[in-house]
């Protein structure tokens, strides 16, 4: 196509735990550190900062950008923060991925940062402002409720039960258990914990859900010419997509998300995909609920509407599956720090096409992988696709 | 080299200080519409993509990114917010373009300072909440600090911070777009009561709301839809250090490292010689001669006389804030230093009315955050 | 990564390091109010919710009719055409029962959160409100329901001038 190639060349986080006990700073700091160190650079070979990091109200500081734009490694560099809500993870890479493509750029540290322990009394909270000032806050929902909702409506017209869908949590928090990070990971965990756990908004559960976390995570992305420089094992950026559906989430069928598609769309056509389900070898759909990794999978035209669950009760998405979905764990499993989230899915499949997941490796080495993240008032799709070839 | 882009199409509404009949969608909306009217394209088939700047504590709502997409014609289509101010936006529109991705992508920043009721408090929220926020002191302090830093280091007088803003109102009395034009004397400004020594209120830019909108596009795109393509020349942008205790009170460098990537890339060397006017952020009255000096258009201490001598004005040498600045237009939060731009395009287009600048063909934009950031951002465009 | 880096940072608190003292922390409660201009399409919907009823908007060109009522369509990206008088009863397009409030607090009583397509609209178009009157056991995907309003006296514009959706019966 002519465009500019960018690749991943180094990625570093910090653990995702409840409540940390560094700054949101210092969180951001650690994790664009250990990027720099992974690939041997320091501050001065980074030209730009793409700061990705979600909700303000969190981390209690108004334009927190600034506030962590220094030590995301942005003193004295041209900085710039996107925020896409909780699709904000896998967006913060895109808005990496067009400083290197414009030219502008040879390096762009891209760090995503959240933390939502500082969010008194209680971090969802901070979720109520995200509803309609005038149509809907005054009625106090909890976001629970919005997924409720579209988790009842997926259920309800694919015909599903919760112990289809609860097979995504228990996969998930059993790979967790192989990431170092990891803040629920469960070797040992099964349908029944999931089911038995308290209802917090029917049809979800407890154990549907990932926690409110902190954490970080950073990734150095690099042109071609500096990129084979840096590293023997870059791995390329194929294809970005990106789609923000309409804010009257209530006019919306909330079944099928549509603006996964969209984003998979785009990101499949610049990636030069004709068949995602032959090519696509290990995905990273986000998972802040269980049903969300079904609902995106399906979104991301890897199994036809309905049938991803079954695709689980099969195992075709276990680690050792012919297509291994959220082999870090996920969100269920690692954590949810909303921005870090999402990243962490980026460096997964970072780490998965290089051969260098440790215990969560997927056999078979992987050639591209696809990270998604979701966010919004179930609206905005985001999706990166790497590939270990050029 | 690089791909060329111009802008083709704005548009805006405002700018005021209340707008009661409006809520920020459809000011969006409107402001939408006359810049697809004006550069030629159907947001639904033509738009590639979209970047918003807002801010949530501004907007009272988190994850505001939500509520953009219907009042821009971008739903289901690529769509961003970014946590900047509209410059910013505006350069991550140029980025896409420059990808080769895209052909066309559309930029909108607003402002609805009116609707929040403590805006003092929630500028006061952005500062370090272990450090600073305790201290419990009105946010202007910061930039009271660094203005009395400044008029001790480059010798420049209130008087001269204060013609600033009679220029700026003044000028913006020819702005039918400027909420605040004023003829005012420079004693006015002087006598006023004290915010943070030596800032008094009238040195600091009232708030206005409106929202601005604009159309991005290649070059082949460019010139088969507009005859006054406004090219874009550089671009910089540039964030220093946020904490208030590791910065440095004197210079700003946020904008002197905009202006050095943005000259680079257009090819300026001496920009007092090679630019024919500028639009520089003036939140605070100094704030205009500290970022012209950063910007190279002078040496440090030269803006206060400069302007005292009028070079700066409508009529001078090289005018600065034609428009009337923030201090003239008023300040629209994240919008200004879009607002910044509009002026740049309309001047360079030959649209500005009354206060048109004979013969310009290149102008520079410059817009910065505001307290208590480091951040700015930098457009040079030409026709 | 994982085989070449041991040690990962990130400090776990619990509650017992704050209960203990054995940390510092710092508290702020921000001071963050606003009055959002309604503007011209919300602004009706309100006073007309104050009146008892539930207004849309309408868009002739791709024949939607939709609520809560905008002043353009953002599918066509045009100005909507005309003002709709809707019904104010309508069906459950999908709904929760929740034992928690939005602060995490937990109740006793259910609450029912759902989308109801409102009746007069096209199909689809809804709006969040909550069903009462109602055992959780009993609400069912498709259930035709009708809005509890306030006493006139009581309403203030606003979207809690309907109480709840309650079944049709």
């Amino acid at each position: 196509m002519g465009m500019r190639k960018v690749a991943v060349v180094g990625a570093g986080m910090t653990r995702f735990v409840r409540r940390a006990q560094e700054t949101g700073r210092e969180l951001a700091y650690e994790a664009s550190k250990m990027a720099l160190d992974s690939c041997e650079l320091t501050l001065d070979d980074v030209d730009g900062v793409a700061l990705g990091t979600a909700p303000d109200s969190f981390d209690g500081v108004h334009m927190k950008g600034e506030y962590l734009s220094d030590a995301a490694g942005a003193w004295r560099k041209p900085f710039l923060r996107c925020y896409v809500g909780g699709g904000t993870g896998v967006f913060a890479p895109i808005q990496g991925w067009y400083h290197v493509a414009s030219g502008l750029f040879d390096v762009c540290l891209v760090v995503c940062e959240e933390k939502m322990s500082s969010c008194q009394p209680h971090p969802q909270g901070a979720f109520l402002t995200i509803f309609d000032h005038t149509t809907e806050r005054a009625l106090e929902p909890n976001l629970l409720w919005i997924f409720a909702l579209e988790m009842n409506r997926y259920m309800h017209m694919h015909g599903l039960q919760k112990k289809d869908i609860a097979l995504v949590s228990v996969k998930n928090k059993r790979n967790a258990a192989d990431h170092p990070c990891a803040l629920l990971g469960n070797p040992d965990i099964t349908v029944e914990d999931i089911l038995n756990s308290e209802v917090l908004a029917w049809p979800v559960q407890r154990l549907d859900v990932s926690p409110v976390s902190d954490g970080a995570v950073a990734l150095v992305l690099a042109s071609e010419n500096v990129a084979k420089r840096i590293t023997d094992v870059p791995v390329w950026i194929k294809g970005v997509g990106w789609s923000l559906d309409t804010a009257y989430w209530t006019n919306r069928d909330l079944y099928y998300p549509k603006y996964v598609e969209y984003a998979a769309r785009m990101a499949y056509e610049m990636a030069g995909i004709r068949e995602p389900r032959k090519e696509i070898h290990v995905v990273e759909p986000y998972d802040p609920f269980d049903y969300k990794e079904l609902h995106h999978l399906e979104g991301l035209l890897l199994a036809d509407k309905g049938d991803a669950p079954r695709l689980t009760a099969e195992g075709v998405t276990a680690r050792t599956g012919n297509m291994p979905v959220c082999p870090s764990g996920g969100l269920l499993g690692v954590g949810n720090p909303i921005a870090a989230a999402g990243l962490m899915k980026v460096a997964e499949i970072f780490w998965q096409l290089r051969g260098e997941a440790g215990k969560r490796q997927v056999p078979g080495k992987p050639i591209t992988g696809l990270a998604q993240a979701w966010g919004d008032l179930m609206q905005v799709g985001t999706v990166v696709i790497l590939g270990i070839h050029g | 080299m690089f791909r060329q882009v111009a802008i083709i199409g704005v548009g805006h509404v405002g700018f005021r200080p209340l707008t009661p009949d409006l809520s920020y969608k459809e000011l969006m909306y409107e402001a939408a519409v006359k810049a697809y009217d004006d550069a030629g394209v159907d947001p639904r088939s033509d738009v590639d993509g979209f970047v918003t700047v807002a801010e949530d504590f501004i907007e009272g709502t988190s994850i505001f990114d939500e509520y953009v997409p219907d009042q821009l014609g971008a739903v289901l289509k690529p769509v961003h917010t970014i946590c900047g101010d509209g410059l910013h936006g505006f350069v991550a529109a140029y980025m896409q373009i420059l990808t080769g991705a895209m052909d066309i992508v559309v930029v909108e920043a607003h402002s609805k300072a009116s609707n929040v009721l403590t805006l003092e408090h929630v500028m006061a929220y952005a500062m370090d909440p272990v450090y600073n926020r305790p201290l419990a002191v009105n946010p202007h302090f910061v930039a009271g600090l660094e203005m009395n830093r400044y008029l001790a280091e480059t010798w420049t007088t209130r008087e001269q911070c204060a013609q600033v803003v009679a220029k700026n109102k003044r000028n913006a009395l020819y702005n039918p777009a400027a909420a605040y034009g004023a003829d005012i004397e420079v004693d006015a400004v002087l006598r006023a009561e004290m915010v943070a020594d030596p800032l008094s209120r009238m040195d600091i830019s009232p708030h206005a709301d409106g929202a601005i909108v604009m159309v991005l596009a290649a070059k082949e795109v460019a010139e088969a839809l507009t005859d006054v393509p406004i090219w874009v020349q550089g671009v910089g942008w540039c964030n220093d250090s946020f904490s208030l205790e590791n910065r440095d009170w004197s210079a700003a460098i946020y904008a002197a490292k905009s202006g050095e990537m943005a000259y680079r890339m257009a090819g300026i060397t001496s920009p007092w010689q090679e630019l024919d006017f500028a639009e520089i952020d003036d939140t605070y009255s100094y704030k205009e001669l500290q970022h012209m000096e950063a910007l190279r258009l002078c040496r440090p201490g030269e803006a206060g006389p400069l302007t005292e001598e009028g070079a700066t004005e409508l009529s001078g040498e090289l005018p600065v804030n034609p428009s009337g600045g923030s201090l003239g237009m008023g300040h629209l939060l994240d919008a200004s230093g879009l607002a910044r731009l509009l002026e740049v395009v309309l001047q360079l287009r030959g649209e500005a009315g009354p206060r048109q600048l004979p013969d310009v063909e290149t102008g520079l934009a410059f817009g910065w955050r505001g307290i208590p950031t480091t951040s700015g951002a930098a457009a040079i465009l030409s026709n | 990564m994982t085989s070449k880096i041991k040690e990962f940072p990130g400090v776990a608190l619990s509650s017992s390091d704050f209960e203990e003292k054995k940390v510092l922390f710092t508290e702020w409660a921000p001071n963050a109010q606003y009055a959002w201009d309604a503007g011209i399409a919300i602004g009706r919907y309100l006073a007309e919710l104050k009146q008892g009823r539930i207004i849309g908007t309408r868009c002739d060109r791709c024949r939607r009719t939709v609520v809560p009522p905008r002043n353009f369509c953002e599918w066509c990206f045009r100005p909507m055409d005309e003002w709709v008088y809707l019904e104010d009863h309508g069906v459950v397009n999908t709904y929760s029962v929740t034992y928690v409030r939005w602060d995490m607090v937990r109740v006793k009583e259910p609450i029912i959160p759902a989308v109801i397509e409102i009746a007069g609209a096209s199909k689809g178009m809804g709006i969040m409100h909550l069903l009462g009157e109602v055992k959780p056991d009993d609400v069912k995907i498709g259930m035709r329901v009708k809005a509890v309003w306030k006493p006139p006296e009581e309403r203030s514009g606003a979207i809690t001038d309907i109480q709840y959706f309650k079944p049709m019966e």
